[in-house]
């Protein structure tokens, strides 16, 4: 049998055991940005799409919390278990690299999902959404988990040190994701950034799950979907090819 | 012939150093075989490339016939290796830690199995304990139980008793001497050079990336090493035409060197034969330091 059920199951265990650091407290982020933002936008009329601040904020926060914890367990788990060198029992094991890739890709999956649904159960009690088309959304939240938790391991292998990690964390995947058009809809910047927004993948992720919700957004949904999974399938690629070569992993 | 383990012209690089400058070595199906050698030989980098953790600059490594790269899978399921670095995942328990290690190699009901390693290796009172709570010695055992939970035919130890206190250390070799005679081939490298006497058949000495003795620990022994005489006599001078290996003297107190015991035979016939009695006696049989020591110090 393979190893993969077991390092998937010890991945998922890993974030699961402090939930509250890994789940709560990303609620809990995701839950004061819709109360500060909410404060700050409802008087300039009404939200992109025509509806409240409240249901254009609140499907944005919930991806943009999929896809930072997604990437954040990977990564994270990766580099401690190199750093404090319990890898090595990953290692010994004849476990490939697409198993490898599959266990941590799936646990961060988990993980986004995980948080994802948290911050749409916790803002249930303030702002009502009535999805009208909940498969777009679970298809986005998904790709978009798998698409991170890929770059994640990506991240996770290259760097040596935790503030290595933490710089791409701070100077990547949270700009990308903060100008992904989660408090705005990037129809309203000025030109130049409108275009600018189109070279970034996560906006289509994040436009592409709001859909779901509102049945409206920038870029029709399908376009969305295959930016997403040629942008899922690249990183794929990129992925496997540099754990196959062992770079950084086996010496 | 399948050998435990095999290695080809085994080299590595790292930058101009050279941690392993072509290592042919091969290891027999159940013996005990000791891998010795001072800090930087080359020992755990040359473990580290039989069980995949490190690739070869050149050369190739085989576990029970497995190709540690082409046909990786094989070679690790027969591979049980105890790093040298006390290594663990605090966010698990002993008992969670052992199961992780059995499900990564694909196993699923191996319960009995491990509660019987943590029973040999007197855990099985730790076993809900969290890893982070164990001293360095329960680690210790924690990396040999994880070494062996999947059933390896081949196990190595990569300084097993570093750090461990003398009780442990007995308690340890105890268990590998009862693995080996189950039918396991171990592998195991160690400082304490009268450890590896004692366990090893077989000693490969590493210096500067090279096999530079390969032997029987028998003939080792026979070959580098001898007996030591300390003898105190009733007189200061000896006849010249004893013709004694003297390798040192103090006042009536000799030191001497011997190839064998029929060397020693001879010493006593000829200070019998002039009349020389002897008051003290001591006799030292031929031990591992002094052939590492000798080995070490040869040129090249
Ligand atoms: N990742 C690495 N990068 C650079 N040099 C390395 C690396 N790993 C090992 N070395 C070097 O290779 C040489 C052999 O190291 P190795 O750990 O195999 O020695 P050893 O015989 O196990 O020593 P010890 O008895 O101290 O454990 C040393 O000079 C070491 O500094
Ligand atoms: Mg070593």
């Amino acid at each position: 049998m393979s190893g993969f059920p077991t390092l998937f199951a010890k991945e998922v265990l890993r974030f699961w055991k402090v939930i509250f650091q890994t789940v709560a407290a990303p609620v809990l982020t995701a839950l004061l940005y819709l109360v500060v933002f909410v404060q700050a936008l409802e008087g300039r009329g009404p939200a992109p799409g025509g509806g409240a601040w409240g249901e254009f904020l609140v499907p944005g926060l919930a991806m943009m919390s999929v896809l930072q914890n997604a990437f954040a367990n990977s990564s994270s788990s990766l580099i401690q278990s190199k750093i404090t060198g319990n890898l090595v029992f990953v290692l010994l094991a004849p476990i490939s690299h697409l198993e490898f890739y599959a266990a941590y890709v799936a646990a961060a999956v988990v993980r986004g999902l995980v948080v994802g649904a948290g911050v749409l159960a916790a803002t249930a009690p303030f702002v009502e959404l009535r999805p009208v088309a909940p498969l777009w959304s679970l298809a986005f939240a998904l790709l978009g988990a798998a698409t991170l938790g890929a770059l994640g391991l990506v991240a996770g292998v290259l760097a040596d040190k935790f503030d290595q990690l933490a710089a791409f964390q701070n100077f990547v995947v949270l700009p990308l994701t903060f100008l992904a058009g989660v408090f705005y809809s990037v129809e309203a910047l000025p030109v130049v950034w409108r275009a600018a927004s189109h070279f970034n993948p996560f906006f289509y992720l994040v436009d592409g799950f709001r859909y779901g919700f509102l049945g409206v957004s920038d870029v029709a949904p399908l376009a969305s979907l295959a930016v997403a999974a040629v942008s899922f399938a690249a990183i794929t690629a990129a992925t496997l090819a540099l754990l196959k070569s062992g770079y950084k992993l086996r010496g | 012939m399948t050998y435990a383990i095999e290695t080809i012209g085994l080299e590595k690089r790292y930058g101009a150093l050279a941690a392993l400058a072509g290592v042919t070595l091969a290891v027999r199906e159940g013996e005990c075989f000791g891998l010795l050698g001072p800090n930087g030989a080359g020992k755990t980098t040359f473990i580290s490339i039989v069980a995949g953790l490190v690739r070869p600059t050149a050369g190739t490594a085989r576990v029970l016939g497995a190709d540690v790269a082409r046909d990786y899978r094989r070679a690790r399921r027969a591979l049980g290796v105890v790093p040298q670095e006390l290594v663990f995942d605090p966010f698990f328990t002993v008992r969670e830690t052992l199961r992780l290690q059995s499900g990564y190699f694909g196993l699923r009901a191996n319960d009995d199995w491990i509660e019987e390693v943590m029973h040999q290796l007197d855990l099985a009172d730790k076993a809900d304990v969290n890893m982070r709570a164990l001293s360095g010695g329960m680690k210790r055992r924690v990396l040999v139980a994880q070494a062996l939970v999947h059933r390896p035919p081949v196990i190595v130890l990569d300084e097993p008793t570093a750090g461990v206190d003398v009780e442990l250390r007995q308690g340890l070799w105890r268990f590998v001497r009862q693995l080996n005679r189950d039918g396991h081939t171990i592998v195991l490298t160690t400082h304490y050079l009268d450890e590896a006497e004692q366990m090893c058949d077989r000693i490969a000495m590493l210096k500067a990336g090279r096999v530079v003795a390969l032997d029987s620990t028998k003939n080792l022994l026979a070959t580098f090493s001898g007996f030591v005489l300390k003898l105190r006599l009733d007189r200061e001078d000896l006849p010249e035409d004893l013709g004694l290996p003297v390798a040192g003297r103090d006042g009536t107190r000799f030191v001497l060197r011997l190839r064998d015991l029929a060397e020693l035979e001879q010493v006593l016939a000829r200070l019998r034969g002039a009349g020389v009695r002897i008051a003290e006696f001591e006799l030292h049989p031929p031990d591992l330091e002094e052939v590492f020591l000798r080995v070490m110090a040869r040129p090249g």
